[in-house]
């Protein structure tokens, strides 16, 4: 079995810096001057997961990305990784995208860049969070998923996967082509080697915009979008608080202070769970 | 202008092998909520999907003036393309004006599909929903972590949809309010139309032990800065002695100091609000804030004078996690 797989990445802001993160009170822009960008920490985990089925059963990793022009460097990095070809769909058009419109532009990014028996994203991407975009790029590309993917196993043209929730799990079969989100708990990502970057330079990397897609550009961008942003603002989460000072046993005796101030009654919770004094 | 007609505010309920998801009685208190904003009231219905469920009527205490029911042995385990096909089929139906479902690992899947199928806007795990002057919803929601919140509207498509997290909207209260109609939807016809693409085989539930969470007074929360499994023991002694549920960040998950990621608080864990929230070698990101913040009491203890959590604390304490613990524990222990 020879398998067609794609992988959606996203560059995003890197997570490690969101306290960093400020809105021009006047513009009221989000401000991210300075944040590197990186790959979406869980996309890995989908590239890692992509990577293992190809090992297993040969085939094709496709990495594909709707992002602005610099997305090449995230690509390259993927490429390095193990991927064999890469694809950035990048256009003005595409601005300004909901989940609903970027699922609809990568629908289409995917379908151009050949057949696929498999596609993988991760869950959830940092910045934006919305868990959305999978459910609806497999509603656009017309094919089955399951989301939040903890374990799946490839038997034939059929999917064995655990589906992660609350407090437990389902167990599900899966038709493909289909698409898995998968959870960052999946695997763990391998690191790129010196070799792998040397390897990564020669491999097919393809820019398409717009033009080159089979959309109605009424779908695409801002444009494309029915959820539309308003007002943004940064909650504040600052408490006027009081330092406990002094030794050891003095922070101790007034934290019991302050617990008791809260309401506990911590003799009578002592000797229920100790039950010997 | 989205709403016309009769409308309506939608809340899908979760059930999980026949028992109702709370987080349904919170979406129903906030839909009666919405509609005492809307100009025109619309009634507030529950819809739930599975084989059957339990306690029907809560529903109905907690909001619901009408219930609809599918109920249909294919349905008794969430499997997406099924539940997705109802709820378009009885969306396009009876048109109501606004959808609410909860950020659970269903919801969150069932959600964006159904969008995408109505061909409108999903405000994904909002904080918290409104109606605006306009008689729009207003859906907020959190971005880069939860360190910016921003307002989503869905202006030109029907219905308004929107998810929101479990614990953000706080505890849910009965209503006084007269019993809910309860309405059966048949479903077959929706169902023979499967193509059997997805099979739902089982569902496996994993008991959890200790307090959870989501009702716990006290939390003691531990980080990184716990350093190790056998520090761990401490905080869930002192979770313990104070009758406590156990909290974590996501480094604790993945060095495996706690068994579930259940465990876990913050953006991609669980929002909680107890009454004492004692935060042990916890820097304070803005991912874990944001699943904290409504915490009556926050202590925090942590060697950095300069941790963010300090700021979002009332009570602060420079020192060393392991060392106070201990000191605690024993002094509790007495
Ligand atoms: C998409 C995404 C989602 C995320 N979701 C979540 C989430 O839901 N929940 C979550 O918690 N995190 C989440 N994170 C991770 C989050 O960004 C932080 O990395 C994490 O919260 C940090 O955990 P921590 O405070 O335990 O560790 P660190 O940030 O490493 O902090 C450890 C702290 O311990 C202190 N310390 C060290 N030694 C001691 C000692 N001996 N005594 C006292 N203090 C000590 C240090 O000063 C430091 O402040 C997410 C990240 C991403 C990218
Ligand atoms: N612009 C994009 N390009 C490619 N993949 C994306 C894009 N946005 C989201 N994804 C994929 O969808 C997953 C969930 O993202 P989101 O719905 O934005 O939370 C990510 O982990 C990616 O795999």
């Amino acid at each position: 079995m020879s398998l067609n797989i794609t992988v959606c990445i996203k560059p995003v802001p890197d997570p490690d810096y969101y306290d960093k993160i400020t809105i021009d009170p006047v513009k009221k822009t989000i401000t991210r001057a300075g944040i590197p960008t990186i790959i979406n920490p869980v996309d890995k985990n989908a590239v890692e997961a992509a990577l293992q089925v190809k090992e297993k059963l040969g085939g094709k990793v496709v990495v594909i990305t709707m992002a602005p022009p610099n997305a090449e460097e995230n690509l390259r990095e993927l490429l390095a990784m193990g991927a064999d070809e890469a694809v950035l769909l990048t256009d003005r058009a595409f601005a300004g995208a909901d989940t609903l419109a970027t699922s609809y532009a990568l629908a289409a990014g995917l379908k151009k860049s050949g057949p696929f028996d498999l596609v993988f994203t991760g869950t959830e991407s940092a910045d934006g969070a919305t868990s959305q975009v999978p459910a609806q790029l497999a509603e656009w590309l017309d094919i089955p998923h399951l989301w939040n993917v903890q374990e799946f196993e490839v038997e034939d043209h059929t999917l064995k996967a655990k589906m992660s929730m609350e407090n437990g799990y389902i167990n599900y079969l899966v038709q493909m082509p289909a698409l898995l989100a998968v959870k960052r708990s999946i695997n763990k990502p391998r690191y790129t080697t010196v070799m792998g970057v040397m390897k990564a330079k020669k491999k097919p990397l393809t820019v398409l915009t717009a033009a080159d897609l089979d959309v109605e550009p009424e779908r695409l961008g801002l444009q494309g979008s029915p959820t539309k942003a308003g007002d943004i603002f940064t909650p504040s989460l600052a408490r006027k608080g009081q330092q406990l000072t002094g030794e050891t046993e003095e922070i101790v005796e007034q934290l019991i202070q302050v617990l008791r101030g809260a309401g506990l009654n911590l003799e009578s919770l002592n000797v229920n769970e100790a039950g010997r004094e | 202008m989205t709403t016309n007609g009769a409308g309506g505010i939608w809340v899908v309920a979760e059930q999980v092998a026949g028992r109702i998801n709370s987080v349904s009685y919170e979406l129903l208190n906030k839909a009666q909520q919405l509609k005492n904003q809307l100009q025109k009231p619309e009634p507030v219905v529950a819809v739930i999907l599975g084989k059957g469920a339990e306690g029907l009527e809560q529903l109905s205490n907690y909001g619901a003036e009408e219930i609809i029911t599918v109920f249909a042995e294919e349905l008794e385990i969430y499997q997406n393309d099924l539940y997705v096909a109802v709820l378009q089929a009885l969306i396009e139906e009876k048109k109501p004006s606004i959808v609410l479902i909860g950020a659970t690992a269903i919801g969150q899947d069932l959600a964006p599909m159904l969008g995408a199928r109505l061909k409108t806007g999903v405000a994904a795990h909002c904080v918290d929903v409104r109606i605006n002057e306009n008689n729009q919803m207003v859906a907020v929601v959190p971005a880069f972590g939860g360190k910016v919140l921003g307002d989503i509207l869905c202006p030109n498509t029907s219905p308004q949809m929107a998810t929101l997290k479990p614990g953000v909207l706080g505890k849910p209260v009965p209503l006084e309010k007269p019993a809910a109609v309860v309405t059966a939807f048949d479903p077959s016809a929706v169902l023979q139309e499967d193509q059997g693409r997805i099979k739902a085989l089982e569902i496996v539930r994993e008991e959890q032990t200790g307090v959870p969470l989501e009702e716990a007074e006290v939390i003691v929360a531990g980080g990184w800065g716990i350093g190790s499994r056998e520090n761990w023991d401490l905080v869930e002694e002192l979770a313990r002695l104070l009758g406590g549920a156990v909290g974590c960040t996501r480094p604790v998950v993945d060095e495996q100091w706690v068994q579930s990621e259940q465990q876990m608080i913050g953006t991609s864990g669980k929002s909680v609000r107890p009454k004492v929230y004692l935060a042990f070698g916890i820097s304070g990101a803005t991912h874990h804030l944001c699943g904290m913040k409504d915490s009556g009491l926050v202590i925090s203890v942590n060697k950095d004078a300069t941790a963010p959590i300090f700021e979002a604390s009332d009570v602060r304490i420079v020192g060393d996690a392991r060392t106070i613990l201990t000191a605690l524990i024993k002094r509790i222990k007495g």
